[in-house]
């Protein structure tokens, strides 16, 4: 007889909500090794993930820029793909966060629309939240030597109430010790298109951001948003620190044999 | 003043190598954010008073004519004056001519961020009258020729160095080997010098931060006390103020009162909570001989009814700037105008125009701790937002982000192109980067490699390989000591 693994055992398959995973453009593009550590983080929480082709971006670029025709498109492409599904859940508290409360926004003189993505919306979560709120899941059973410091990324926080989750995840990691970040609620100045059009502010508030992660001494800083993560690797490098960085999804997920954002494997211990 | 909100990049870029400037806006973060975070676990109630706060602001603008009318009769009532006036330019009118029927020659102010909107002190200069700042903020930047960074402490951009070189110059009277190395004397001189204004003073102008309609009161909150030196001693009050100041009753202000202060300095009230209710009456030992209100609308009235009209619940207490990491970075000189940080955003291209103030409501990350600390609960990044569609529709956006953003928008339209294309340039970057974590430069991404380095991607798509049958690893029991003992 086929071993029944203890995850199916414990929800069989009739009992298992289906979840559009709403992988996000950058993971998608940049780190796909997060989708999969959310792929599996969701599964083990007794849900069976799918991953609808019909997604590229929730819009927020677009949304974020006055460009509402183009928000609109993409809201229609995304909730036609996900309203399925039970839930869908996203490793970004700005993506989730654009689907759950700026979608009803975008259709504001659409009423059709407005409904779906109100429907969309209510089902919609940010992975921590889902793991814990939704689906009450209270620890991993992983092992990760390191001390940590965790971002709180601006609109996970801010839109989706995401912070407590993440942290109490962590705490049940074997062997990381999660050390508070100093101003752990201050923007780290990615704000999407912002980086790219006010460079040097940007570039001032980042420099902010390390300096706090440099007073942690931490070897590890973890954030739920990639955007976030890519700003804050990419100044730490530059700056010649050492610490490395990772989504929580992939520390959750114990992907030790992957590298840390912007390293090889033949850099430095990660 | 001069407007330079179209210069703003560059204006950000010199704040960003100011050193001086640098020093100051570091000590406004050291000090506002954690003095406003203390005030409110010391209040349990603080969240349901801006609530309650937002519902008073928010049922006055739905009636603000009878509040505005109300306030008048009383106002007269008491023996004062009211002035309705529609533009700035009826404002500085209204408040030169009750000058010059005074024959007034020295003017004191205290501090109001509306005198600058409305460019009063250049005005009243050039009739011949001797304006006086007050505030101490306010009299410093005055003698620098500076306009304020801050609405509520207009010289924070300064250190000290800055206002002994200052003082230095602007009071040659004084012996030149005077103590000036704390904070203590550079104030006891001002206060010394400040003090002879004020006796001499034929009229005071203030500012308000509340009207109220039902006692015809206006309101002033100071740490100083120059506002009632300002408003008692000559023989002419005259308040300046803004139709949305307006509140029903007494204790709709002290119930505002009670968040204001808190979320500007995190003390429970300023050290004085000034109410006026008329010129001096017959038996009262001091006072104004005469009151007038200039009430200004200053295009205010046009935006109720729009996306608008939220922004009309500020009370000005700057809880905003103090906690926006572009402000900390910038300081406010580089907003331009007159409002900086937040709520200058919304407001600059209210009163400007999108075209011309177009950068303020996108020097944003929209990180959204101006909405979270603001005590009127105003949805600031919400009317950025608003003012980059109105931008959008003008097709003023342009260069390279923009034609990014195009293009983007076009392909993440057409999934099955954008994830064959996305495999092609993660591909290629992959390539590009030849082993690399990380590039240092990278054509077209100038914005980013200047200051930071850019994560290689991994490689192959996310959406390519589930579709290849990528699965994750077999999961593990979520929570040990959960029932696994069903699978034996």
């Amino acid at each position: 007889m086929q071993q029944i693994s203890p995850v199916t055992a414990k929800f069989p398959a009739s009992a298992r909500p289906r979840v559009g995973l709403f992988v996000t453009c950058l993971v998608d593009l940049m780190r796909p090794s997060i989708g999969f550590a959310a792929a599996q983080l969701i599964e083990q929480a007794g849900c069976s993930v799918d991953v609808p082709r019909g997604q590229t971006c929730c819009g927020q670029p677009g949304w974020n820029s006055g460009d509402r025709a183009t928000a609109a498109t993409l809201a229609r492409q995304t909730i036609t793909a996900f309203e399925p599904y039970d839930y869908v859940v996203a490793p970004s508290g700005s993506c989730a966060g654009m689907i759950k409360r700026h979608y009803v926004e975008v259709f504001v003189s659409d009423a059709a629309w407005r409904a779906r993505a109100e429907r969309l919306a209510a089902k919609t979560y940010e992975l921590m939240a889902f793991l814990v709120d939704v689906r009450s899941m209270s620890s991993v059973d992983v092992q990760w030597p390191a001390t940590a410091t965790y971002h709180d990324s601006c609109s996970g926080l801010r839109e989706l109430g995401v912070r407590r989750q993440p942290r109490q995840l962590l705490a049940t990691v074997e062997g990381l010790t999660l050390v508070d970040l100093p101003d752990a609620d201050s923007c780290c100045g990615f704000g999407g298109t912002f980086a790219i059009k006010y460079p040097d502010i940007s570039n001032k508030i980042v420099e902010a951001k390390t300096a706090a992660i440099a007073s942690t001494n931490a070897d590890l800083l973890i954030a739920g948003d990639l955007g976030c993560l890519l700003n804050m690797a990419g100044k730490l490098a530059r700056e010649g620190k050492d610490t490395a960085v990772r989504h929580v999804a992939e520390v959750l997920a114990g992907m030790h044999d992957i590298p840390a954002i912007g390293r090889t494997h033949s850099e430095v211990p990660q | 003043m001069k407007i330079t909100t179209d210069t703003f990049k560059d204006n950000a870029r010199g704040a960003l190598v100011n050193p001086g400037l640098q020093q100051s806006m570091a000590g406004v973060k050291r000090y506002y954010v954690p003095a406003r975070a203390t005030a409110m676990a010391k209040l349990p109630e603080f969240d349901a008073l801006r609530d309650q706060a937002r519902d008073i602001k928010n049922h006055t603008l739905e009636h603000l004519d009878l509040y505005l009318e109300e306030f008048e009769r009383k106002v007269v009532e008491n023996g004062g004056k009211v002035h309705w006036a529609t533009t700035a330019a009826e404002a500085r009118g209204a408040i030169l001519d009750i000058c010059q029927a005074a024959g007034a020659k020295i003017i004191t102010k205290g501090k109001s961020m509306v005198s600058e909107e409305i460019a009063l002190n250049a005005h009243l200069e050039s009739a011949g009258l001797s304006v006086v700042e007050t505030d101490l903020g306010e009299y410093i930047i005055q003698l620098r020729h500076e306009t304020p960074s801050h609405i509520i402490a207009p010289a924070v951009h300064l250190t000290r160095a800055d206002v002994v070189e200052t003082f230095t110059k602007a009071h040659p009277h004084l012996p030149a080997d005077r103590p000036m190395d704390t904070p203590e004397v550079l104030v006891a001189e001002a206060r010394g010098i400040l003090r002879e204004k004020f006796l001499a003073a034929d009229v005071g102008i203030t500012g308000a931060n509340f009207l109220i309609a039902e006692t015809g009161s206006t309101v002033i909150v100071t740490n100083e006390g120059n506002g009632d030196l300002t408003q008692s001693l000559p023989k002419v009050h005259v308040v300046l103020a803004t139709i949305e100041k307006i509140v029903p009753t007494l204790e709709d202000a002290t119930a505002i009162l009670r968040v204001l202060a808190r979320s500007a300095t995190g003390q429970e009230m300023s050290n004085y909570t000034t109410f006026s209710t008329g010129p001096k009456r017959p038996d009262d030992p001091d006072g104004p001989e005469a009151f007038h209100v200039v009430i200004l609308d200053g295009g205010r009235s046009e935006l109720i009814g729009t996306e608008l009209q939220d922004s009309l619940r500020c009370i000005r207490c700057g809880a905003c700037m103090n906690h926006c990491p572009v402000y900390q970075a910038i300081g406010g000189h580089a907003y331009g105008w007159v409002y900086p940080g937040p709520i200058g955003a919304v407001m600059t291209p209210t009163h400007l125009g999108v075209e011309k103030a177009g950068h303020l409501p996108n020097a944003s990350t929209f990180c959204g701790r101006c909405e979270e600390v603001c005590p009127m609960r105003i949805p600031l990044p919400r009317m950025m937002r608003h003012f980059r569609e109105e931008e959008f529709k003008l097709g003023k956006q342009s260069g390279l982000p923009k034609l990014a953003l195009r293009l983007w928008a076009w392909a993440a339209a057409r999934p099955a192109l954008y994830h064959f294309g996305a495999r092609l340039g993660v591909g290629a970057l992959k390539v590009w980067g030849m082993g690399r974590g990380r590039l240092t430069t990278l054509p077209l991404a100038g914005g980013w490699t200047a200051h930071r380095d850019l994560a290689v991607p991994e490689g192959g798509t996310f959406q390519a390989q589930w579709a290849a049958g990528k699965r994750p690893i077999a999961a593990k029991a979520a929570s040990p000591g959960t029932s696994e003992s069903r699978a034996a």
